[in-house]
């Protein structure tokens, strides 16, 4: 009922335009284009600046992890799994949003989704790139990762196909390359574009990415239904992903892991800090690029309502997750669930709560979701929540097991730390490159979604 | 291709509509509309220029069936023939478990099958073409819309589509050889 609500004044949405009337096919090509054509501002250049020296404290640290060993994070005998694995999974998490905004809400048909799936879907490149890292950084002799691959070893052996770091290994690799295929696709008529604007040296750059591209109706057939097939398999392909990642835990035996919930809520978690971070990028990009025309406040405000209802279907997961160990009644269940609020970590895991469960209810007033501000505000919380949540499951689980005797607490060393933010500071790096270079919003679609608008 | 010709027509248009106008009127007098170049997509296009539906989905298909397949056989394979684990006496040909990877490598073929079906069906790359010598042609990625069409041989029947060009609000008209 709550859900439904949320989406009650949806209908008057729609009668609002997602693109200016004024703007044209010429406009959105001027605005698209122009902060390539034109040389980086001093802002470009400082954010730059800063997020190639944490790109290169990262560097180092992978350097000392290598060479030291993962003795340098803060695992213990008991706790075993650490930031690493909370980094993967949140990464992987924030990944799935690009995917959920190129694929479900095109196959839903959400025209306002247009111009903002370019930069999500280069959101989900980088970000899915920098998790598949952090499996290997966990491993004590990560030079062996390639293990995992089957492939005719001199030893004779082959993956131990039942267990859920192969099939990690196999959800990573598949996501991360259909999503660079999916992307290019969908940049290809746009680097055409790009390469009739340019002029120079960046002509002959565009001219060779965009493969001769002439927006043929004869190639326009094939290039939209390859689109459509591709959105298609992506959204069972991204729900897959993340579910594997959620049987990482639930194959397992560990109360606080062993739940069924776990695949679906490890997707819907997956979507809710993804937009929240393709608020932040959106709200950067629109005002750095000057692209207001573009992305308006109505994107906004419809991300605005999918994160409320995110949080909705996340306080029932929470919910069901206690309501399943109480009435499943097994001890070490129960406990976990009075260690989640009484134990170590109790100020983390309610601060967890607040973020994800509390703090976007303020987005059920149409004047909150109105200012880009309180937007904003939610989505770092949430961002902030959904990385608590991750690691508050390895650290309640890994501490307080069947043996009161094995109970440990984990304490993060600095090293942690850089590997939780040197990656943030390489993704940003990532993206502003790719501002620079790519077009930031999809100007085929848009122009569709304009003339489309026009008649309607 | 099959749409070659010795001279074409290529005839500018500065929206949708009006391209869409003239390829019916074209094809309705009895000329050859061969192809259009466009920013987007424009509806119904297709269907005046006769094009049929896309085949793209078949080698999607094949390559998606054919890697899942594939990555189950190896599994199987390895699992019961070339490594058997006994983990705890479950069944060496696990297959619910043997599903998983078979879907993931599926829909990464199924993807990289189609991409390149779009380079072989599209003639891609290619990167420069005849219609590029008029350097109009560049706004056909920007806000321009061309018709491309088949110049008739006969001078008559050439004035006739210029002028019925020029009624359905085409900015340019032109004549390129092949």
């Amino acid at each position: 009922m709550t859900v439904v609500s949320a989406f009650d004044r949806a209908p008057a949405l729609e009668d609002v335009p997602v693109l200016p009337r004024a703007i044209d096919d010429r406009a959105i090509t001027d605005i698209v284009c122009e902060p390539l054509l034109r040389p980086a501002g001093k802002g470009w250049w400082i954010a730059f600046i800063i997020c190639s020296a944490g790109t290169l404290a990262l560097i180092y640290g992978i350097h000392l992890l290598f060479t030291v060993g993962i003795g340098i994070f803060g695992n213990n005998t008991s706790v075993v799994w650490g930031f690493p694995i909370a980094n993967y999974v949140w990464w992987i998490g924030l990944g799935n949003a690009g995917t959920l905004i190129s694929s479900l809400l095109l196959l839903t048909r959400q025209s306002w989704r247009a111009t903002i799936s370019r930069f999500a879907e280069a959101m989900t490149l980088f970000a899915v790139s920098i998790a598949g890292l952090f499996p290997i950084f966990h491993l004590g002799r990560p030079l062996y990762f390639y293990w995992i691959a089957p492939y005719p070893a001199t030893m004779h052996v082959w993956p131990q196909w039942r267990s859920a770091l192969v099939w990690d290994f196999w959800a990573v690799l598949s996501y991360l390359t259909f999503s660079v295929v999916f992307w290019y696709v969908g940049v290809l008529p746009d680097l055409a574009t790009a390469r009739d604007r340019s002029r120079g040296a960046w002509q002959k750059v565009y001219g060779v990415a965009a493969l001769g591209w002439r927006g043929s109706a004869r190639h326009w057939r094939h290039y939209h239904r390859l689109q459509i097939s591709l959105a298609a398999l992506a959204t069972p392909l991204v729900c897959s992903v993340h579910s594997i990642v959620g049987l990482d835990f639930a194959a397992s035996l560990m109360p606080g892991w062993r739940e069924p919930i776990f695949p679906p809520y490890f997707v819907v978690g997956a979507m809710y800090s993804g937009f929240a971070l393709v608020v932040l990028l959106a709200a950067t990009i629109t005002y750095g690029l000057g692209l207001q025309a573009l992305i308006t406040a109505r994107h906004f405000e419809a991300m605005a309502k999918i994160i409320l209802m995110a949080s909705i279907v996340m306080g029932l997961s929470y919910l069901s997750e206690y309501f399943a160990a109480w009435y499943g009644g097994h001890p070490e269940d129960r406990g976990m669930v009075a260690f989640e609020f009484t134990g170590a970590y109790w100020q983390v895991y309610a601060g967890m709560l607040f973020c994800n469960v509390i703090a976007p209810q303020i987005l059920w007033f149409p004047r909150m979701r109105a200012s880009l501000a309180v937007i904003i505000g939610v989505s770092f919380a949430v961002l902030v929540g959904m990385w608590l949540e991750r690691i508050l499951i390895v650290w309640n689980t890994l501490s307080h097991t069947f043996m009161p005797s094995m109970d440990r607490v984990f304490f993060p060393t600095w090293w942690d730390w850089l590997f939780l933010f040197g990656p943030m500071f390489f993704f940003a790096w990532l993206f502003l490159l790719f501002c620079r270079v790519a077009p930031v919003v999809p100007m085929f679609e848009a122009r569709e979604l304009r003339h489309k608008e026009a008649e309607g | 291709m099959s749409a070659r010709v010795e001279r074409a027509m290529i005839a500018e248009f500065g929206n949708p509509d009006a391209l869409s106008d003239a390829a019916r009127s074209v094809c309705n007098e009895g000329f050859r509309a061969i192809d259009a170049l466009t920013p987007c997509p424009v509806e119904g296009l297709e269907e005046t220029l006769g094009l049929k539906q896309s085949p793209i989905r078949w080698p999607m298909l094949i390559a998606g069936v054919g890697a899942a397949a594939f990555a189950y056989w190896l599994e199987w394979w390895s699992s019961v023939f070339a490594y058997p684990i006994d983990s705890g006496g479950r069944p060496l040909h696990s297959w619910p478990v043997l599903l998983l990877v078979p879907f993931e490598v599926g829909v990464l073929f199924a993807g990289l099958a189609g991409f390149i079906a779009l380079l072989v069906l599209c003639g891609l790359p290619r990167l420069n073409h005849p219609l590029f010598d008029w350097d109009a042609v560049e706004r056909s990625t920007d806000d321009r819309y061309f018709l491309l069409m088949a110049a008739p041989e006969n001078e008559n029947d050439n004035d006739r589509l210029r002028r019925l060009l020029s009624d359905a609000r085409a900015l340019r008209i032109r004549e390129l050889s092949a």
